[in-house]
């Protein structure tokens, strides 16, 4: 079981840390907490903002302390065991033809394979929301497998368009606004993830499994038009 | 109560539309944006007995100007020491002025200051994203920057001539030479001479100054094996130290989360004086306890509702005034010789 440590920040948050490490167990037990604390309505608590291992929680400091709202997160432990609420998996279409792929050969090149085999290994990994961060709507989905696993780029590249799907190391995002960046961008997608609907703004909430399709150029032209 | 209309005259880079903030959405990345200084920013909106959180302008050294076509209209200008121009006239800030048709008002860097706020009596129209006018900079979502053609819409625009004139300041209201953090949370990664010439030695800030963070000269504060570290939550005011040893204090547009270790948070209530800084500002950190942190956030609460409080209090009108300075005289009047 996890225990978790309690980091007092200023006069207003603490950090609940579960773990140094990232692990898939860390991963699930952060999203149950979150969605625990969410449901408990812990007086005082006005945001949560989940990561890789660990998660933020910011209160009011006239109505609660550090102190209260560690002992009120302690209270909800230990955590239900892995199954207790449903994983949402979201699908997301992506094309991988010219003029939308512009790193695909250098990709192909450092990872000693093709095109093709950079794709299959893309389309093949099983992904998962480990956080939000960088932009709005930027979903960092951990699962890249091997074949598609390059480091970042020595410099940021402007101007890349919202729509990109980029990756590093064992990370991959789906861009949602035009943005520098040094990841490499291997193809393009017309599924919106920034849904601008303040109930629910974003595709993915964070533990949701994300599985990539692979589609035509004539598909995503007539997706985006 | 009709509609105003404010074109923009010129506007320098950074003049954008702010509310409190955009709240509740950090989980997915988004900041909650907002004025830099919250303070400054209600103070505006409380001059004018408007709701604290109102959609106002947020001025940075780059100046503003405005134009009344359709008015009259009531503003607050609140912030640094900025200097304001009407019909040929310098006032300094931190006033209530009425702005007729065809009048121009000027807003520029003063003495201290990074950053000015124009509150109207009314409501500006102005572009929401996540139920919020607040403009993210990195994206331009929300109400968004003001460039020179556009014009601002404000509903329910009122004069309020008994309001007009110089706008008392909060207390302590000056550029500051002491910031007060709690240490962490990744304060771990740093060896304790680094902790100590943290808390001990004087930063500088830097050019690399803006809406998303505060780049600071200082000692060298290279963490320890800390680079590979998983991405963390950040908050306004987190002290992040880059692989090349100097930090950074990020502010209303921050990313949401980060790899590179906090060495300290500065209190949400020494924010606002410290986004007035300059490049070239000189200021230390002052440690406390999260009790303390707690302490100081409570009575500065309090403090701060009871200043603006007073701002938003019913002024007497010229003619109450008037009345009164009446019944005074007819006291004196029927006083017996």
């Amino acid at each position: 079981m996890i225990t978790p440590s309690f980091r007092p920040i200023a006069g207003h948050a603490v950090l609940v840390e579960l773990a140094t490490e990232i692990s898939e167990e860390v991963a699930d037990a952060i999203v149950s907490l979150d969605r625990a604390i969410q449901e408990a309505g812990i007086e005082g608590v006005r945001e949560t903002t989940p990561a890789l291992v660990n998660l933020l929680v910011i209160f009011d400091p006239l109505v609660t302390d550090h102190a209260q709202v560690g002992a009120a997160v302690s209270a909800l432990l230990p955590l239900p065991e892995k199954g207790g609420a449903a994983v949402n998996t979201r699908e997301v279409d992506v094309c991988y033809e010219d003029g939308l792929c512009p790193d695909l050969d250098a990709v192909a090149q450092a990872t000693g394979g093709s095109h093709e085999s950079v794709i299959s290994a893309h389309l093949a990994g099983d992904y998962r929301v480990g956080m939000y961060g960088f932009a709005p709507g930027f979903a960092y989905l951990a699962g890249v497998p091997e074949g598609a696993q390059v480091p970042r780029k020595p410099a940021p590249v402007r101007g890349i368009p919202a729509g990109s799907v980029m990756v590093a190391g064992p990370q991959c995002i789906v861009t949602t606004v035009k943005m520098p960046t040094g990841w490499s961008i291997i193809g393009r997608s017309p599924t919106q993830i920034m849904l601008s609907d303040p109930d629910k703004p974003f595709l993915f909430d964070v533990g949701d499994r994300v599985q990539f399709r692979r589609i035509s150029r004539d598909d995503y032209e007539r997706a985006v038009s | 109560m009709s509609s105003a209309r404010l074109k923009v005259v010129h506007a320098g880079p950074l003049v954008t539309l702010q509310d409190e903030g955009r709240f509740g959405a950090l989980r997915y990345g988004v900041s909650a944006a907002g004025p830099m200084d919250r303070l400054g920013f209600a103070s505006a909106n409380a001059s004018l007995a408007r709701p604290v959180g109102q959609t106002a302008i947020e001025v940075s050294l780059g100046g503003l100007t405005l134009e009344c076509l359709d008015g009259p209209l009531t503003l607050a200008i609140t912030g640094g020491a900025f200097v304001l121009s009407l019909a040929s006239q310098n006032l300094s800030g931190w006033q209530v002025l009425t702005l007729a048709p065809g009048e121009q008002l000027s807003i520029r860097g003063g003495n201290w200051g990074s950053w000015a706020y124009v509150a109207v009596a009314g409501q500006i129209e102005a572009q929401e994203w996540l139920g919020s006018a607040a403009t993210a900079s990195m994206t331009n979502f929300g109400g968004g920057a003001l460039s020179a053609g556009k014009v601002l819409t404000v509903t329910q625009a009122e004069a309020l001539p008994g309001r007009e004139g110089p706008i008392s300041l909060p207390d302590h209201y000056a550029p500051p030479k002491s910031i007060r953090v709690t240490l962490g949370p990744q304060d771990r990664h740093f060896s304790a001479e680094q902790i100590a010439a943290f808390t001990q030695d004087k930063f500088t800030v830097s050019g690399a100054y803006d809406r998303m963070g505060m780049r600071l000269e200082g000692p060298s504060l290279s963490p320890e094996g800390a680079l590979s570290i998983p991405s963390e939550p950040i908050l306004r005011g987190s002290v992040q130290v880059a692989g090349d040893g100097r930090a950074t204090i990020l502010l209303a547009d921050h990313g949401t989360t980060g790899g590179y270790p906090k060495i300290a948070t500065v209190l949400a209530e020494d924010q606002d004086l410290l986004t007035h800084l300059r490049a070239g500002d000189v200021f230390s950190f002052t440690v406390v306890t999260s009790q303390e942190a707690l302490q100081i956030a409570r009575k500065e609460a309090e403090v701060r509702s009871a200043y603006l409080e007073q701002l938003a209090a019913p002024r007497a009108t010229l003619a109450e005034k008037l009345m009164q300075e009446n019944l005074v005289g007819g006291v004196i009047a029927e006083t017996p010789d």
